[in-house]
């Protein structure tokens, strides 16, 4: 029998699409891309919880304010999800979070922007968690058990929020005038932040080719930023809103429609943190982190008494 | 036997699924509840990774509660995908 050795046989483990779980042995390399990249998707789903946070009180009938409320309460417990996954490749939470906090971890840059009117909230989910839903459907599929079973749940979850944004988009472009140019100016600002969160271009992205081989990602940004303009442009049509891309135009020969250049200087400008909203969020963060400690250590002495307690009853 | 502590055996039947709770049986110690665990609940290749708690570890919901405890859930059916309604000619969503 051919010696193999523990790299390769790994390798053949992701190629025979069996997936690795916690205890299974894992190159260094793998265990780390996979925490950067759990550890940033739990980030973006509990800093995307601040932007919506603003119009919960501004709903304008209860109907939208459940909605509303529903949603961000799945996004906190899609951050608990995912941090329960980056935990099992032997991270502590407390330490990912005080990564975020002072900057050093990153989350998705769309969060970085302001929530100016109520359509920003249909807006959100039709283009966002689309956005967010297309690049997480493939993750269900991630060579990596725990992050691939946490996305299976997450994508379960998150349908009805595209469909709720879409739907208050619809009801708006039958209201007034007014509404209507409220759509087509939130469809103008968060078109292309919301096409930027692929990532950059592929022949600037340096660790995609690793990803690929190891099955973490199964397809490329540009492949899925494609896919996505594609599905989006054909159902900004049903609205009645333009896509705000002077250079968008079907091509015939490649089944695909053709866009313009993302603008990637404001984009490295919004992932270094100086984007419109990157103070602010992390402000609120670590507010709510700082804010809550009294909560944390309330807890903990109730449970400290409740256990004195009941050894105190059995004695 | 009566003795010995009963351990709650949760299998994995395969690679990228969740171990799911098989049964239980008593057992000295964690390695023998394991070994048993493999002899009583995976002879027909049930499994590939077993798990075991010992059952005074397992804390539970209370079933009497059951009706008030899962209650909140009842009535948000905004929660569903289906309680919004959309265009027929709508794609991919």
């Amino acid at each position: 029998m051919k010696e193999t050795n523990i790299e390769d046989q790994f390798q053949a483990k992701i190629d025979a699409e069996i997936k690795i779980e916690p205890k299974d042995w894992m190159p260094d390399t793998y265990r780390k891309t996979l925490i950067r990249q759990i550890a940033q998707h739990a980030h973006s789903e509990i800093v995307g919880m601040l932007p919506e946070a603003n119009w919960i009180t501004r709903a304008p009938t209860l109907r939208r304010k459940a909605a509303l409320l529903a949603k961000i309460q799945d996004e906190g417990g899609h951050g608990l999800y995912l941090y329960s996954a980056v935990e099992t490749l032997g991270v502590e939470r407390d330490e990912l979070l005080d990564e975020l906090h002072s900057g050093k971890a990153k989350y998705s840059s769309i969060f970085n922007y302001p929530t100016l009117t109520w359509a920003d909230m249909g807006t959100i989910g039709w283009l966002v968690d689309g956005a967010a839903i297309m690049n997480q459907i493939p993750l269900c599929r991630c060579s990596y058990g725990p992050y691939s079973r946490a996305m299976i749940r997450i994508c379960k979850e998150e349908s009805f929020h595209q469909r709720q944004g879409y739907e208050l988009l619809l009801t708006m472009m039958k209201g007034t005038d007014a509404q209507k140019r409220m759509v087509q100016d939130a469809m103008n600002r968060w078109w292309w932040p919301a096409i930027s969160m692929f990532g950059p271009n592929d022949a600037d992205s340096p660790h995609t080719a690793q990803s690929m081989k190891w099955k973490i990602k199964r397809f490329t940004n540009d492949e899925l930023r494609q896919k996505f303009v594609d599905v989006t442009v054909e159902q900004a049509k049903i609205l009645g809103i333009t896509v705000p891309d002077p250079d968008l135009k079907w091509n015939e020969e490649r089944g695909h429609y053709d866009f313009g250049q993302i603008n990637w200087d404001e984009f490295w400008e919004v992932v270094k943190g100086d984007g419109p909203c990157n103070r602010e969020r992390l402000a609120a963060r670590k507010n709510a982190w700082d804010e809550g400690a009294w909560v944390r250590e309330a807890a903990s002495a109730y449970a400290d008494k409740k256990s004195k307690r009941q050894k105190t009853a059995a004695a | 036997m009566k003795n010995w502590p009963l351990w709650e055996v949760f299998i994995r039947s395969k690679q990228g699924l969740n171990h799911i709770h098989a049964g239980s049986l008593h057992a000295a110690d964690a390695e023998m509840a394991i070994e048993n665990a493999r002899d009583v609940y995976t002879r027909r290749n049930e499994g590939i990774s077993i798990w075991v708690v010992e059952s005074k570890y397992i804390h539970a919901s209370n079933p009497e509660d059951q009706g008030a405890f899962f209650d909140p859930a009842n009535n948000k059916v905004y929660r569903h995908p289906t309680f919004y309604e959309l265009p027929e000619q709508l794609k991919h969503m």
